[in-house]
């Protein structure tokens, strides 16, 4: 039983290993910059800048747990449908809407294609993706013939760029539009806690003691409070954060409450076992891989609003950041385990890194040095807990 | 003595858990074939690990004493250097290499950055002629038969210098005729000198070849027979092997048990191999199990148990499948698992780390796997806590030990495992449920509890399959007995009255 304990302690602290070190980083960055890391306008640029990381991880993220497979087109993706949206938006002053459609529409069926071939071909993930990712590259520059469109249509940035605004303007330096929002998200959480709570208890299931919920309940309302304060104290709460959080909401709903999000790890923990247990594992790794091309156009969205244009060399390197984010929190290079909760701190640790680098003013290629190291870092972390787990 | 080749004393090996091998003594004379037998698990290849290095000095008791010294082999290198070669039942040959690459994979010829493939090639077709192989060194391996392939391992054996030949079940996947040519090889290098190990299940390949035959049963040495010596008749080798009490080892059957109709009705049923799509692996196979009964298929390992069964749910195992099957009198078509789970069957795999549980998930995950519909609503969302409700139910009927039902299950014993295994299977809630060697690995007592909630499933009028290579456990019980030998099914047999011996004789004197 002793020993059963000392290894659950150490579950516990290897599941929470990424935050604390996440913590850690913020606090180094917040020291070493003066505080300027937390400036409201920096905490913004978090957001904006890292938005394409967030949204091709949580897809990513799936095609990791059906085995430790990745997706190396999705870079190309973005580049080719932001091409055909660009094309259609600027050259052909189509209409928006239809824009957006055909965007998503691309995405699918490129995922729809690479996913059939992945699943019921049986062609290898690494390669089918190795092969999309040159293919839509290639394509992409044939569409821009080689060229930056710009600049995008301004309802169309405003999707992606605008602000929340502030109900009572020019009143005091605060938007109070996201103290308020802030605000409700906290009443809503606890809310919805105590009534999960209540609920439990009158089905005769057990719940976790009050303190335990009570002091993760109060960190997450500090979080939510903190950070809508920040973004009050700037131009408030940026419609891109909405963006990333509904996606990262229902991708972290899919994972961990639906049958699907099931069927993803039992796959990556064991394939044979779950194809015996009659899961049908030729559509999971089809859904996984759709899916995540979708995403990829969606971050084209995103992308092509941030740079206000299309070029040739958008989205390059997307798939490796995604990737990282993904092994960084905690995601198993073997497949079968890892959570969106992982991702935005694997996302955010990667952000930070590299918000407070520059801040600091360090060297570019010492930047690309220290993110390969943490993520080596956090790899080898992953793989040592597990050794001795066994 | 003088002409003994190899001693090992008082060897004492335990697993975690488990005494795989307690105080036994194995000697082996210069220049004869002796014969290691034994039931699956009383450690016959445990002892040959010990001997080949691959259990290294230290993590056993006692001594091996080899060619008059003390032998402390930390690896398999060590004992292969002293000429001690082990062919695995499971062969070490690359695929996609040559004959002649495969002979010197480890110990290439010629430089390391210069291997010379003239030598190579040329040693390689030495030592095939010697074993008698009439193939080029350039053929690969993927090209040639079972058969061949393990006269290429012997040939590489002989590469090794080898002067101790230790063959583990050298003819479980061979024909008749490759066996006999395999063995009357043996005989003829045994007049060279060559000394050689072999285990094996066919009692009449031991008395054929061996002159020597030692017995081992539940880690420990029962007896040595010596030809010209001892009676070595296949029953008297048979009644060394199983030799042990039946007494009490398993449950009260439920009392006045009603058997209802045929729940299970498999006639005809042939299957093939899925990768040697002309190897016949089931062939006309035709058996039922009524509402409430148990059924025990008896057979060795190899002879195409597994593989009729997960044929028969939903085509999990074979290509080319061909046979009826009814349930309740209906005849159904099942091709995938998922349909066979829908018409309330289940496979309990004997493979439970491989096949089974998802070893990185928790007890909720893996008891819920194959029935998540039913915690689910219309929109696939799952009921956590309905399903951590009905992990803990199913902790507390089965008397499964775990600290909590959120634990993952490769931190289980192998006892607990299966019971999570039986959850998860008794939770898809079928009427017909097929037990791949259920006790396979577990303790004595885990093994007692496995049988008493077989009993109960029986006595709420459902179908039990009991594949099991234990003989003591299918004779205590089922209802019948199904004997299967090489992919046919040999005999069937009353329970009552079935005798380890009669059911051993059925499969030796199956083979045509």
């Amino acid at each position: 039983m002793q020993v059963k304990r000392v290894a659950s302690i150490k579950d516990a602290l290897s599941q929470y290993m990424m935050m604390i070190a996440t913590v850690l980083v913020i606090l180094f960055f917040t020291i070493a910059t003066g505080g300027k890391l937390l400036y409201p306008q920096n905490v913004n640029n978090l957001i904006a800048q890292n938005a394409y990381v967030f949204v091709i991880a949580a897809g990513m993220l799936l095609c990791i747990l059906t085995g430790g497979n990745i997706d190396l087109s999705v870079g190309s993706i973005v580049c080719l449908v932001g091409a055909i949206g660009a094309t259609m938006m600027v050259k052909q002053s189509l209409p928006i809407w239809l824009a957006i459609i055909v965007m998503l529409l691309a995405g699918l069926a490129i995922g729809v294609l690479q996913g059939y071939l992945i699943a019921y071909i049986k062609v290898p993930p690494f390669i089918c993706t190795l092969a999309g990712m040159l293919m839509w590259r290639g394509l992409s520059n044939v569409v821009l013939e080689g060229l930056t469109i710009s600049p995008m249509p301004e309802p169309f940035l405003n999707l992606f760029n605008s602000y929340v605004p502030d109900m009572i303007p020019q009143t005091t330096g605060l938007n109070e539009t996201a103290v308020l929002i802030g605000v409700l998200m906290s009443g809503l959480l606890l809310v919805y806690k105590f009534r999960e709570r209540a609920g439990r208890s009158k089905k005769g299931y057990e719940n976790v003691s009050l303190t335990k919920e009570l002091i993760t309940d109060l960190i997450l309302v500090a979080l939510i409070l903190f950070f809508m304060i920040e973004l009050a104290q700037y131009k408030g709460i940026p419609v891109i954060l909405i963006w990333v959080a509904a996606i990262l909401a229902i991708y972290g709903y899919i994972t961990s409450k639906t049958t699907i999000g099931r069927h993803l790890y039992a796959v990556g923990g064991n394939q044979k076992a779950t194809k015996l247990s009659g899961i049908n594992t030729k559509k999971v790794f089809f859904f996984a891989y759709a899916n995540v091309a979708f995403l990829a156009a969606v971050t084209a969205m995103i992308t092509m609003a941030r740079l206000n244009s299309a070029n040739p060399t958008a989205g390059t390197n997307y798939e490796m950041d995604a990737i990282g984010a993904c092994f960084i929190g905690g995601a198993s290079a073997y497949g079968g385990s890892g959570t969106i909760g992982g991702v935005i701190i694997g996302a955010t640790l990667m952000g930070v890194l590299n918000l407070g680098m520059s801040i600091m003013g360090v060297d570019a290629n010492w930047q690309k040095v220290v993110k390969g190291a943490v993520l080596l870092a956090a790899v080898i972390f992953d793989v040592v807990s597990k050794k001795k787990s066994e | 003595m003088a002409n003994d080749l190899l001693e090992m004393k008082h060897i004492t090996k335990v697993f975690p858990g488990v005494k795989a091998l307690d105080d036994v003594n194995f000697i082996v004379k210069q220049g004869e074939i002796h014969a290691l037998v034994g039931e699956n698990g009383a450690g016959k290849s445990t002892l040959m690990n010990i001997l080949s290095g691959i259990y290294p000095y230290g993590s056993y008791q006692g001594d091996i004493i080899y060619q008059g010294e003390v032998q402390k082999f930390a690896s398999i290198r060590d004992s292969e250097s002293k000429g001690i070669v082990i062919i695995h039942q499971e062969l070490a040959l690359v695929p996609e290499m040559t004959i002649g690459e495969n002979m010197f994979l480890g110990v290439e010829r010629g430089h390391r950055f210069n291997i010379d493939w003239d030598e190579t090639y040329a040693l390689a077709a030495e030592y095939l002629r010697q074993v008698g192989l009439n193939e080029s060194p350039h053929t690969l391996i993927k090209d040639i038969g079972t058969g061949k392939q393990q006269l290429v391992e012997i040939a590489k054996a002989l590469a090794k210098k080898a002067r101790l030949l230790i063959l583990d079940e050298p003819t479980s996947s061979l024909n008749e005729d490759d066996s006999r040519a395999l063995l009357d090889l043996l005989l003829s290098f045994k007049t060279q000198g060559l000394t050689s190990i072999i285990i094996s299940h066919k009692i009449s390949e031991i008395s054929y070849c061996a002159d020597t035959i030692t017995i081992l049963r539940d880690g420990a040495t029962i007896e040595s027979l010596s030809k010209g010596k001892d009676d070595i008749s296949d029953n008297r080798i048979i009644q060394g092997m199983v030799g042990r009490k039946l007494t009490d080892r398993f449950p009260k059957r439920p009392a006045n048990r009603q058997l209802g109709d045929k729940a299970l009705e498999v006639s005809h049923w042939t299957t093939y191999h899925p990768v040697y799509t002309d190897k016949k692996v089931v062939d006309d196979v035709s058996f039922y199990v009524r509402s409430g009964e148990v059924i025990g298929i008896a057979g060795l390992m190899g002879a195409g148990r597994t593989e009729l069964m997960m044929s028969i749910f939903g085509h999990s195992y074979g290509t080319a499948t061909k046979g009826e099957l009814k349930i309740h009198g209906q005849p159904v078509a099942l091709n995938t698992p998922r349909e066979a789970i829908e018409h309330k069957l289940a496979y309990v795999t004997e493979d439970r780390k491989g096949n089974g549980l998802i070893l990185s998930n928790e007890v909720t995950v893996n008891t819920s796997l194959a029935n998540l519909k039913s915690i689910s609503n219309r929109l696939n969302v799952i009921d956590r806590d309905k399903e951590i409700h009905i992990a803990k139910d199913y902790v507390r009927k089965l008397e499964i030990k775990c600290p909590s039902v959120l634990q993952n299950v490769d931190h289980l014993s192998g006892g607990n495992q299966q019971k999570v295994l039986l959850a998860k299977w008794m939770f898809a809630d079928p009427d017909i449920l097929i037990l791949d060697e259920p006790t396979r690995g577990i303790d004595v007592g885990a093994k007692y509890e496995i049988y008493t909630i077989i009993n109960d499933l029986i006595s709420q009028g459902k179908s039990v399959i009991m594949v099991s290579s234990e003989l003591p456990e299918v004779i205590g019980m089922s209802d019948r007995i199904y004997i299967m030998n090489e992919g046919r099914m040999v005999g069937e047999l009353a329970a009552a009255g079935a005798t380890q011996e009669g059911i051993m004789n059925l499969i030796q004197h199956s083979k045509v």
